[in-house]
């Protein structure tokens, strides 16, 4: 068990260092981030009574955007220096690469989260009428939820055509429950309407959900790469 | 009453949809047949 | 066996033309909706029949998983094929009847809902299957059927919960239903499941010739056309002539 955190941790701690010397990527999601935003605030442009009621769906629409840019380049490095070969027939436990991507995705997505949201609260003036320390589990849970399953279908695409579009066609019906939670769970805490609970344990549940399957599934997945 | 129109819409959908579907089986029956034959020629 | 579904064909097109005069001359008139109503001969045993076609594919999903078995595979394919045929068609009649009944299009009705994101995830299936190349196609296309599988009570009770802080009107309606209709419904029912059997076996056994022919493909591009006896230009059937020094004596092999 200790061998599988710590291939996980230095797996993760080798993609942190690899993303932080080149900051190309990260620095092109954070702009195309930010040009999300501005375009959601040009497109939708309500009074300040409409503006909680539909944030909640912007921002994770936006936010899903942002995460489907981080996703689609997760595996980018792994194939072009063909290290899911030497994974494979490395004795390693294949979760523990999943496990480690998984990771990095949720840190880079956050970050890119992190950017956003202050934008749209600049932008659309929003102030919570409910209670606003709920939005961190829902923020930290719905990232888990797009993360851990857009990374496994990062895996499952690889050796499709047309390998970016197909990440988002797999991703986004399965996420739907989901996106729904997220966003109901926003616009009731934003709009004070009602108890969020029911939709942060449904996220939870989401969460627990498929991030079991994806760890009982992925070795599948990489053994047919 | 004019909803009438949709009962019949509602119908007439249905056995296009699957229409269609058997169409494309049938095209895909035939090609196929035509690929064997040249295959075994 | 091939004589049978010329037979069963004809049975299941008589049933289907029974039923479907019992669904508009025999079944009782609903009090509220009117004939539009009648939809529901159709709409119903088409979303029945859609979803124990997706359970069939779960299965054979599983199946394949396990044992690796070619045939559970082809099974899937065809149950997702056909499955989303007939949820094309619920989600179809489904707005037809809403829009004289209810004047709109379309409500976040749980069961219709439901049915358009599993036609979804069941049409990222079929991409998957299309656009995947490698011969993992079916492992992977497997494992999305579970995870599909695994979404779909997580999407119903997404919307029950959504619906009952925005109520929306129901499709369809719930409550007891009149015996006549009842047995309507039934036999639009056991029609529609002959109907899909039917185009199921044709889909299989135009998979089944699928593979047949994409193996006699394969192979022979792997051997060359020397297995029908054809010669691309140039190609000689004997090997080519060496510049080896000969002894005029000894024969030469190799054409000129």
């Amino acid at each position: 068990m200790s061998s599988l955190r710590s291939i996980t941790l230095a797996t993760l701690a080798k993609d942190i260092r690899l993303e932080w010397r080149s900051k190309d990527a990260i620095n092109s999601m954070l702009f195309f981030s930010l040009l999300v935003v501005v375009i959601f605030s040009f497109s939708f442009d309500p009074n300040a009574e409409e503006s909680r009621q539909i944030a909640g769906g912007l921002i994770w629409v936006a936010f899903l955007f942002a995460a489907i840019v981080a996703l689609n380049q997760t595996w980018a490095r792994e194939l072009r220096n063909q290290v899911l070969d030497a994974y494979r027939v490395s004795p390693a436990p294949a979760n523990a690469l999943f496990m480690a991507k998984v990771l990095g995705n949720f840190i880079l997505v956050s970050l890119l989260e992190a950017l956003m949201a202050p934008l749209f609260m600049i932008f659309y003036n929003l102030r919570a009428l409910g209670p606003a320390w709920q939005l961190i589990p829902v923020a930290l849970l719905g990232t888990w939820a797009l993360v851990v399953n857009g990374t496994f279908f990062a895996a499952m695409s690889l050796r499709t055509r047309s390998r970016e579009i197909m990440l988002p066609l797999l991703l986004f019906p399965i996420s739907i429950p989901a996106v729904q939670s997220m966003v109901e769970a926003t616009r009731i805490i934003l709009t004070g309407d009602g108890a969020a609970r029911f939709w942060i344990v449904l996220l939870l549940t989401y969460d627990v959900v498929f991030t079991t399957a994806c760890l009982a599934l992925f070795e599948t997945v990489l053994q047919a790469e | 009453m004019n909803s009438i129109k949709f009962l019949y819409a509602a119908y007439i959908a249905t056995w296009l949809i699957h229409g269609f579907y058997l169409g494309t089986l049938l095209r895909r029956y035939s090609r196929l047949r035509q690929q064997k034959k040249e295959l075994g020629k | 066996m091939k004589r049978a579904f010329p037979i069963l064909a004809i049975l299941t097109a008589l049933l289907l033309a029974y039923a479907f005069y019992e669904a508009m001359w025999v079944a009782p008139m609903e009090r509220t909706m009117g004939d539009v109503q009648r939809i529901f001969y159709y709409h119903v045993p088409s979303a029945w029949t859609a979803f124990l076609l997706f359970f069939v594919n779960l299965i054979a999903s599983v199946i394949y998983l396990i044992r690796r078995n070619a045939k559970a595979d082809a099974i899937a394919v065809v149950s997702a094929e056909v499955g989303v045929v007939f949820c094309t068609v619920v989600l179809v009649t489904g707005p037809i009847w809403a829009r004289p009944v209810w004047g709109i299009w379309w409500t976040w009705d749980i069961r219709l809902t439901t049915t358009l994101v599993l036609w979804l995830i069941y049409v990222s299936y079929l991409v998957l299957r299309r656009f995947s190349d490698s011969s993992q196609t079916p492992k992977l296309a497997a494992v999305l059927a579970i995870f599909g599988a695994l979404d779909v009570p997580l999407v119903y009770f997404s919307i029950w919960f959504f619906r009952t802080q925005h109520p929306q009107p129901v499709i369809g309606g719930g409550g007891s239903i009149d015996p006549r209709m009842l047995h309507v419904l039934l036999l639009n029912w056991l029609a529609f499941s002959c109907f899909a059997l039917l185009v199921c076996w044709a889909r299989y056994r135009l998979e089944l010739l699928e593979r047949e022919v994409e193996d006699a493909q394969s192979l022979e591009s792997l051997v060359g056309d020397n297995r029908l006896g054809v010669k691309r230009p140039g190609e000689h059937s004997l090997p080519l002539k060496t510049n080896l020094p000969l002894d005029k004596n000894t024969s030469r092999t190799g054409t000129q």
